[in-house]
């Protein structure tokens, strides 16, 4: 494929053509942020936070969904990008809780990076704020609606799970949320807690259940380790406290059918002192069971105490 | 011998020295108690009342940082009463605090952060009014932001109990108590405040009250590596931790040091700036019809080897003389000596010990 | 120090003569302080009223360059009131005669005449310092900067020695030294008369050991020079100077002859991380990285050595000290193979007998005070505990000299030189910190309200300072920090060099020079 040559900071740079303006400038070493980019599932161009200024352009453009061209002139972080950028996060923070002291994202949270980053200390727009009641139907995820900033990771990484697409945007304007088909708790859905929004939601919208109150983001220290349930060997988080695994969260999936719900309990059976009794959904509602049923080894362990007392 | 008292707390039997308070004796029992106010090495004003905890047979819930450990006695550290008690504590100071740890230099290693996130105590049970007090940043070192104070009194008894500059008290009653130099003005009023700008105030403020005006900004305190060492200024030796981010020094903050504990003086806590000042020598340079010129390592020390030893050849080695340094490490100075005395050939060193 | 510094808190008499030790030494201070408010008698002996003179109860403010018969006048107080420490004397020291018969005619009315200090003061402080359980001495270069210094140091050390305050927790003799590793470059052998751990190069033993240890054929036996000579006799019997992280043109005394001596040398290397003023006049000059940017120790006033550890890489293409010396000795044909400083302090230890016990295992553990002689030693908290290095301590008896230079007709002020607060030595750091220099961004020259009105100065007023070598300007600061005679300021600024006319008249043991006292005269500029 071709090379393009642009100039980025008054950089010149060399990317192959058909590269994203985002990805040339952070091969380059450039920081821009993103909030909707996913890299695995790029070209969304929503949240706008990644705008840069080219020469020449009628507008500031979304980095994300700009392809380089020959001679191209960017700039990063410009007077009106920053401008910009700092009005983006104002307008996301007149419509957020200021809940930094508590949020379980606290520390792991780009919303918070990008505001310190930007020195934006609150928001000078007053409005309507959400006033959602928090969605904790679901065992294992708890979703927080009014600290969602409708980045619309979660909709496009649960659209990519064949059978489910469990959420999407519902209503306009200030109404518009991430919501189940007919806007009901995720409970009564058909999400399977396989736990792949929680893993690209940039902020404290979507959070473990199991986790919270446990650990503040910048105590846990994180180990990759590999789910060994099944082929697709999905890569899965152990979250250290100290010397003690808290929880295990959702890395990133393999192939196949990745990140379910059953690689991440059977590792935090394995991992965590004292694991929470899982849960599964019978007759649409969540029920304890036990490690054998939720592991899908009841049928085995029955054979074999069979076998035993035969 | 000290005579020793046996207690039993949270159903842990603990033995402890005579005189040691119910807090100690959870701290030995390894059992966590929150405090604000109180401080290993300062006096107890056991004011903030975060700590308390539940004696039975006491009429209320004491302060464990002043209540003395007794022979037999039974301490509940977590009890519903005690949980509530703190709980509302930590009500009561949110509702006057600024809802700020969005962007807090403090965020990550605040007290009241923490112990909020431990109780599960959110913003919003009280309303009232909050302080609106100007953020003082007029000097170059501390900024003070008397909306963050939560008036433990730590600051005030650090300045005049290990520094011994008293500048600091609290003034006004009630809602309008605040931590002030005298005369309700400024640290930069020196004449008045007898503010020498040491910062160890800073060093045990728990909140984001008082902070080190050249850290706001650079960096959260999670992405912050600390690197103890030794200050590069006076005699006294003290240490501290070098705050790095990105190979960057961004700061300077307390450690516990043998000889300084936690203090240390204006130049110590703020005297970092030179390390990356744009001034900094990068590359070597070699005076070229009385200018310098740029040189890559090898050209010089080629030069230097060859001058040094023409010098030696020509005039003996007493014709070298070496100025070695009080400013470098023993290492450095060590291995100056060793080349002017094995490599050289004279005793001709000295260094600046008598300027 | 013969003490450390924590045990300055619990001493019941402190005697700070020639040290502004809240400025140059705050974190001492705090200990100061910290007795003072246990109840500890501070007395104070320093020209200027400084912030510890503000705190003690005695303010002995003597004329620059008395302290020899202030402190025999103590000595004299102490020995006719019978408050001496008789069986210390007797035990534990030796020529006590001769010091009784020099100090005899200091009497404090006499002291008096030439410090300028009242009688009765004199008196109470040293029946003070004598009376008290334990007493301790501080003092920095108030004491040692002048033509008489070593005189001046004995004469500490005497009143220690006749009182016994001194071989015990909190009571010693204490200099504070003013830079982080002075200690350890003196004990490190950065002198000109001994190797490391002060084993002189006059001994044949010790030239013999090194000559093994360091696998040469044999040490120089010639003493060096000090840096004043050494400086003196550039381009002249000294061809080539090598200067690491040094700033004489700055620092010595008379600068503008310091400047043309530089200028006549051969070759003139200088290694530091900034272009200093002596830099500007280097052949070549070698980038160094700072603190931050190198492992290794520091020794501190109270012999304590603690590790200085690496947080960054160091700036641009510069390098530790110790590796651009390993570079200069390779291509001398010396090789010099260390890893790491860890490995420089293993040979350290090795031929220092004082470092014997220090190696960078234990300094991880904490920090450890020479003498430490083997790895089990704990290291040492006070010298001269039950017996001294020489066995008795010797008194010397020593006589009041005037300074070099006193005022007259036509440079009528003594002019005396010290550090302020938030400044550090020549500037170099200091002065590029983006806060130090802000809040205290001019220099000025303290001057007593009598003398402005005599010279016609006002407060802020620009003034020429001359003396006999050289002048410099700087703004005036009516201050009753000083008494009438003296005027005040630092060499802490490039701005302000006033080293161009500070005298470079030295004492002839120590080669230290008298920046205290010079005489000059100070003209408001027009």
């Amino acid at each position: 494929m071709a090379n393009v040559i642009l100039t980025i900071n008054g950089k010149e740079i060399v990317v192959k053509a058909g590269t994203t303006v985002l990805d040339a400038a952070q091969e380059a070493g450039f920081f821009i942020p993103t909030f909707c980019h996913d890299p695995l599932n790029p070209g969304f161009g929503a949240c706008r936070i990644c705008v840069v200024e080219i020469k020449g352009a009628r507008t500031l453009v979304a980095s994300c969904c700009t392809e380089v061209a020959h001679g191209m002139v960017v700039e990063t972080e410009s007077p009106a990008v920053v401008e910009a950028r700092k009005t983006i996060i104002e307008l996301l923070l007149a419509n957020h809780p200021a809940d930094c002291l508590t949020c379980d994202k606290n520390g792991d949270c780009r919303l918070q990076d990008y505001a310190y980053r930007y020195d934006i200390r609150g928001s000078s727009f007053r409005g309507e704020k959400h006033n959602y009641p928090i969605d904790d139907s679901n065992p294992y995820i708890i979703r927080d609606m009014n600290k969602c900033i409708l980045c619309g990771r979660c909709v496009r990484t649960c659209e990519q799970v064949q059978d489910r697409q469990v959420i999407n945007f519902a209503f306009r304007g200030f109404n518009t949320k991430v919501a189940p088909a007919m806007d009901t708790e995720l409970a009564e859905s058909d999400c399977v807690s396989c736990a792949r929004c929680l893993v690209v939601c940039p902020v404290g919208a979507l959070s473990y259940k199991n986790l919270a109150g446990k650990a503040r983001a910048y105590e846990i220290r994180k180990e990759p380790v590999t789910c060994p349930f099944c082929d697709a060997g999905c890569r899965f988080d152990l979250n250290y406290k100290g010397e003690k695994v808290i929880g295990v969260t959702a890395k990133e999936s393999g192939e196949g059918r990745p990140l379910c719900l059953k690689g991440r309990l059977g590792l935090e059976l394995l991992y965590v002192d004292k694991p929470l009794t899982p849960m599964l959904k019978k007759d649409d509602r969540f029920v304890e069971v036990s490690w054998a049923e939720v592991l899908g080894m009841d049928n085995v362990l029955k054979k074999l105490i069979e076998l035993k007392s035969n | 011998m000290v005579a020793n008292v046996t207690l039993t707390i949270d159903g842990i039997r603990i033995t402890v020295p005579k005189g040691s308070t119910v807090l100690e004796a959870a701290e030995k029992a390894g059992i966590f108690i929150p405090t604000f106010c109180h401080d290993p090495e300062l006096s107890k004003p056991g004011a903030c009342r975060i700590c308390v905890v539940e004696i039975p047979g006491m009429r209320n819930l004491p302060a464990s940082c002043v209540t003395e450990a007794m022979e037999g006695m039974v301490v509940y550290s977590a009890s519903p009463a005690v949980i509530e008690a703190r709980k509302t504590n930590l009500e009561l100071l949110l509702a006057n605090h600024p809802e700020d740890c969005l962007t807090c230099n403090k965020n990550g290693d605040c007290r009241l952060q923490e112990y909020a996130y431990y109780y599960g105590v959110k913003y919003g049970a009280f309303k009232g009014e909050k302080h609106r007090y100007p953020l003082e940043d007029d000097n170059p070192f501390i900024v003070r932001d008397m909306n963050k104070c939560i008036l433990c009194g730590k600051c005030v008894r650090m300045c005049e109990e290990v520094q011994g500059n008293n500048v600091l008290n609290f003034a006004f009653r009630g809602f309008n108590a605040l931590v002030t130099p005298a005369m309700n003005s400024k640290y930069s009023d020196t004449e008045i405040s007898n503010c020498v700008f040491c910062g160890n105030c800073i060093s045990v403020c728990p909140v984001g009250a008082l902070s080190e005006k050249d850290m706001l900004g650079k960096a959260r305190r999670w992405e912050v590596k600390k690197v103890t060492t030794t200050c590069p200024y006076c005699g006294v030796g003290c240490q501290f931790d070098l705050n790095v981010k990105d190979n960057k020094v961004l700061g300077v903050t307390s450690t516990d040091g043998d000889v300084n504990g936690r203090a240390l003086c204006v130049k110590g806590r703020f005297g970092y700036g030179f390390i990356h000042h744009p001034d900094r020598l990068t590359t070597p340079l070699i005076k070229k019809d009385g200018k310098f010129v740029e040189a890559t390592w090898t050209e010089a020390i080629k030069l230097v080897a060859e001058k040094l030893g023409d010098i030696k050849a020509k005039d003996g080695p007493d014709a070298i003389g070496i100025l070695s340094s009080a400013r470098v490490t023993n290492e450095e100075n060590y291995l100056m000596n060793k080349l002017a005395r094995a490599v050289i050939g004279t005793n001709n060193i000295d260094h600046c010990a008598r300027l | 120090m013969t003490n450390s510094i924590q045990e300055i808190a619990d001493a019941d008499f402190i005697l700070a003569t020639g040290t502004n030790t809240f400025d140059a030494h705050p974190v001492i201070g705090i200990q100061v302080k910290k007795a003072v408010a246990k109840g500890a008698v501070l007395a104070v002996v320093d020209p200027r009223l400084t912030d510890s003179a503000k705190l003690a109860e005695y303010h002995l403010q003597i004329k620059p360059g008395t302290d020899i018969a202030l402190l025999n006048g103590f000595a004299n107080v102490i020995i006719e009131e019978g408050l001496y420490n008789k069986t210390f004397v007797e035990e534990r020291t030796e020529d006590f005669d001769a010091f009784k018969e020099t100090v005899a005619k200091y009497t404090p009315d006499y002291v008096s005449e030439v410090t300028g200090v009242s009688a009765d003061l004199i008196r109470e402080a040293a029946r003070g310092y004598a009376k008290a359980k334990n007493s301790t001495i501080l003092y920095t270069m108030g004491i040692t900067q002048h033509v008489c210094g070593t005189h001046n140091v004995f004469s500490t050390t005497n009143l220690a020695l006749l009182t016994g305050h001194i071989g015990k927790e909190s009571s010693g003799v204490n200099p504070l030294r003013g830079q982080n590793n002075v200690q350890g470059a003196c004990d490190m052998g950065a002198l000109p008369v001994v190797f490391p751990g002060y084993q002189p190069v006059a001994v044949e033993a010790n030239r013999q050991k090194f000559a093994v240890a360091w696998g040469v054929e044999k040490m120089p036996d010639k003493p060096g020079l000090t840096v004043g000579e050494l400086i003196e006799s550039a381009g002249n019997s000294i061809k080539a100077l090598y200067i690491m992280g040094e700033n004489p043109v700055m620092s010595d005394p008379d600068a503008d002859q310091v400047l043309h001596e530089l200028e006549s040398l051969d070759f003139l290397v200088v290694q530091d991380i900034f272009l200093t003023e002596t830099a500007q006049f280097a052949d070549v000059v070698l980038p160094a990285a700072s603190f931050a940017e190198k492992d290794g120790t520091f020794s501190n006033t109270e012999r304590r050595v603690q590790l200085v550890r690496k947080a960054i890489e160091p700036i641009g293409d510069s390098k530790p000290d110790w590796e651009i010396i390993c570079l200069i000795s390779d291509a001398m044909g010396y090789p010099m193979n260390y890893a790491s400083p860890e490995e420089i302090m293993s040979e350290i230890s090795s031929v220092t007998p004082s470092y014997g016990g220090i190696n960078y295992e234990r300094l991880e553990q904490g920090s450890l005070q020479w003498p430490c002689p083997n790895a089990d030693h704990p290291g040492t908290k006070f010298l001269h505990k039950d017996k001294f290095v020489r066995g008795l301590g010797k008194f010397q008896a020593v006589e009041h000299i005037p300074p070099n230079e006193i005022p007259d007709e036509e440079y009528q002020l003594v002019l005396s030189t010290g550090r302020r607060r938030y400044h550090y030595h020549t500037g170099t750091m200091t002065q590029r910190t983006g806060a130090l220099e802000v809040f205290y961004p001019e220099e000025y020259l303290e001057i007593s309200s009598a003398d402005a009105e005599k010279f016609g100065i006002c407060d802020g007023d620009k003034v020429k300072v001359t003396s006999r070598r050289g002048q410099v300007e700087v703004a005036a600061q009516v201050s009753e920090r000083v008494t009438p005679g003296l005027v005040f300021t630092s060499f802490q600024y490039p701005d302000v060099p006033i080293n161009r006319v500070t005298n470079p008249a030295r004492d002839p043991i120590a080669k230290i020079p008298e920046y205290k006292v010079c005489a000059v005269k100070v003209e408001k500029v027009s």
